[in-house]
């Protein structure tokens, strides 16, 4: 295990206070949002090395990570960029336009879908709904939901990415829209 | 103007904080049942109320509750089903994110009324910032006493907590999320035995929806005879609509039940009509999975009687020429929609979203989307259309969990009253681009 996959001491008592909700027989309950943490602070995916290290926390076998860990769409076994385009384009964000803005913004970008940026800032990746289908088209990047997309909104916001040069974590997001 | 209980203070502003949800009467029916109630008395007032199910299937809450098993000496549970994943859905985030104490009060309620100590909300992982919004409440309810040991000096003591799932539309069926609340794959469990009985650690669990938690307040401060007043028949009291698609007014809108589709749609106080002027195509009216109607069969039944925003009146017909309530997730498709097209957008999601346990579910609805990939890009053959049907009909009733039912449905109900167009566009797949033409031509089943 490498030097760097471990929790520093302020997120491993967040950690810690999650394990806590649970009957202590019972922690591994605690598995899902503790990979959330683990994808957040480790590059924002999650290597095998990061999933031995939260088999490690939980005292479970790193297989019972791995299978969880393919479960579940918003866990990512392979790296990102920087910042992670999800575009929802199930029916009520497609009648509305979300094909347009996955055009557009693999024009922007010079990428198609599911590749990276070649300066590792951006991915792009389609999804299934989101539950925004009364303000579609939307897009979400990290816990930020942009919803109600033009073209134009669509560019800004990949300029305010951009120009914040790194991806906000799930961990020190408290609120939507705020990038 | 219809009658609101769960949304009617939405615009207050701060009502999302504690102090501004209590001066506008909120927490009343956590001092009401626990001062004043036995767990028992509130939950006979809900079984009086008619309260269904509020996430999709409809299920009387009343009887769901009764059917938990009371073992002396196992902690039991209520979980809150808050992974709203179903295409078009998109009212428990609303509610959640605007009123979260209406859910919170609702869980305190009811988590009272069938004996669990320690309560869980399992919100989907995508809706992160929400779990936030609602984290921040219960720390509220907890300085309030509303939360912790012997809740408001009474003996009744509760904790809640707030549980992210991440990115998974299965864990929305019952005992998938249990399973992700357990730290595993959501994989849908065999049944019997029912949550009721053996749920989330093997313990006694109610499962409920969030607009089905929030809706027992009202429903324990006005009581259930008179909750039951509110609404049409077996449609008892209120439901929030998630409305979304070529409408002038996308967004949630709490309806008393019973109120005529056409109102829904056409009135200014909800859909606002068809965006640009448009005619209206055709609607789901509950969610992806439910029947995809025609406009004329969507705004009136077979016997040309108004269709009712209801549990009994949507589903008139039965899928002949009838749909469900579903979640109330509403999408309407003006008549430049290709539903073709739209049906490949479900078709996909469903593919994307099986668990794979089952082979009829994950090999069929892979099987549809590719199909009808290849349609939508002009190499489809005659022959499709009836394969189509051939694999939906064999993955309704076959799988373990309704997932197969809810990919099923969708494709079935969009070749039963659309397959004039299906013809066309493998006939002439450039031509169809103007889909108009086929405003209101199908073939009923």
């Amino acid at each position: 295990m490498s030097q760097e996959t471990k929790f520093n001491e302020e997120t491993l008592a967040t950690v810690n206070k999650i394990i806590s909700r649970y009957p202590s027989d019972k922690s591994k309950s605690s598995l899902i949002p503790i990979l959330h943490i683990a994808q957040a602070e480790f590059g924002g995916w999650l290597s095998p090395e990061t999933m031995d290290y939260v088999a490690s926390i939980l005292k479970i076998k790193p297989v019972e990570v791995y299978e969880v860990a393919s479960f579940y769409s918003m866990f990512n076994l392979k790296p990102v960029g920087k910042c992670l385009l999800e575009i929802c384009r199930t029916s009520s964000c497609w009648v509305r336009g979300a094909e347009d803005v996955v055009r557009h913004i693999e024009k922007r970008l010079n990428i198609k879908e599911g590749e990276t940026t070649p300066d590792g800032m951006f991915t792009l990746k389609t999804v299934e709904c989101l539950g925004s289908c009364g303000s579609a088209p939307m897009m979400q990047v990290g816990a930020s939901y942009h919803e109600n997309l033009t073209l134009d909104k669509v560019d800004s916001l990949i300029d305010d990415y951009r120009s914040l040069g790194k991806q906000r974590s799930y961990t020190d997001l408290d609120y939507k829209n705020t990038l | 103007m219809g009658k609101k209980l769960l949304i009617q203070h939405v615009n207050v502003p701060n009502i999302h904080t504690l102090q501004v949800y209590k001066e506008n009467g909120g927490y009343a029916s956590v001092e009401k049942a626990l001062k004043s109630m036995t767990p028992n008395d509130v939950v006979e007032e809900v079984k009086k109320s008619g309260l269904r199910g509020r996430g999709g299937a409809g299920f009387p809450t009343g009887m769901k509750w009764s059917f938990l098993a009371k073992p002396e000496g196992v902690d039991r549970h209520l979980v809150c089903n808050a992974d709203e994943s179903e295409p078009g859905t998109f009212k428990d985030r609303y509610l959640m994110e605007k009123i979260p104490h209406a859910l919170i009060e609702g869980m305190i309620t009811s988590s009272y009324a069938l004996g669990a100590k320690s309560s869980y909300i399992y919100i989907r992982g995508e809706y992160f910032y929400v779990a936030r919004i609602l984290e921040t409440a219960i720390e509220e309810a907890y300085a309030a006493g509303y939360l912790g040991q012997n809740i408001l000096g009474t003996n009744y003591s509760l904790d809640l907590y707030v549980q992210v799932g991440a990115g998974a539309y299965i864990c929305g069926e019952e005992t998938a999320l249990l399973e992700s609340l357990e730290g595993k794959r959501g994989n849908p469990r065999i049944k019997p035995p029912f949550p009721a009985v053996a749920g989330l650690w093997g313990r006694p669990t109610v499962v409920n929806n969030v607009e089905t938690i929030a809706a027992v307040c009202p429903i324990v401060m006005m009581g259930g005879d008179e909750y039951a007043k509110i609404g049409i028949g077996r449609s008892t009291g209120t439901k929030l609509i998630s409305a979304s698609g070529h409408i002038n007014k996308p967004g949630t809108y709490e309806i008393e039940l019973g109120l005529p589709v056409e109102e829904f749609i056409y009135s200014d106080e909800y859909c606002g009509g068809i965006l640009n002027g448009k005619k209206l195509k055709a609607v789901v009216a509950g969610g992806s999975s439910v029947p995809i109607l025609p406009a004329e069969l969507i705004l009136k039944n077979d016997k040309g009687e108004p269709r009712l925003m209801s549990y009994e009146s949507l589903s008139e017909g039965g899928f002949a020429t009838g749909t469900m309530l579903g979640s109330g997730g509403f999408i309407v498709y003006d008549e430049t929609t290709s539903i073709v097209k739209n049906l490949y957008t479900f078709a996909r999601f469903y593919h994307h979203e099986s668990c794979g346990q089952c082979s009829p579910c994950r090999e069929g609805t892979g099987w549809m989307e590719k199909i009808l990939h290849r349609i939508i890009e002009g190499h489809g053959k005659p022959s499709d259309i009836d394969l189509l049907w051939d694999i939906q009909r064999k993955i309704e009733g076959n799988t373990i969990c309704p997932l197969g039912d809810a990919a099923a449905w969708p494709v079935a109900s969009a070749i039963r009253h659309f397959r004039a167009e299906f013809e066309e566009y493998i006939k002439n797949p450039q031509g169809i681009k103007d889909v108009k033409h086929y405003y209101n031509v199908h073939q009923l089943a």
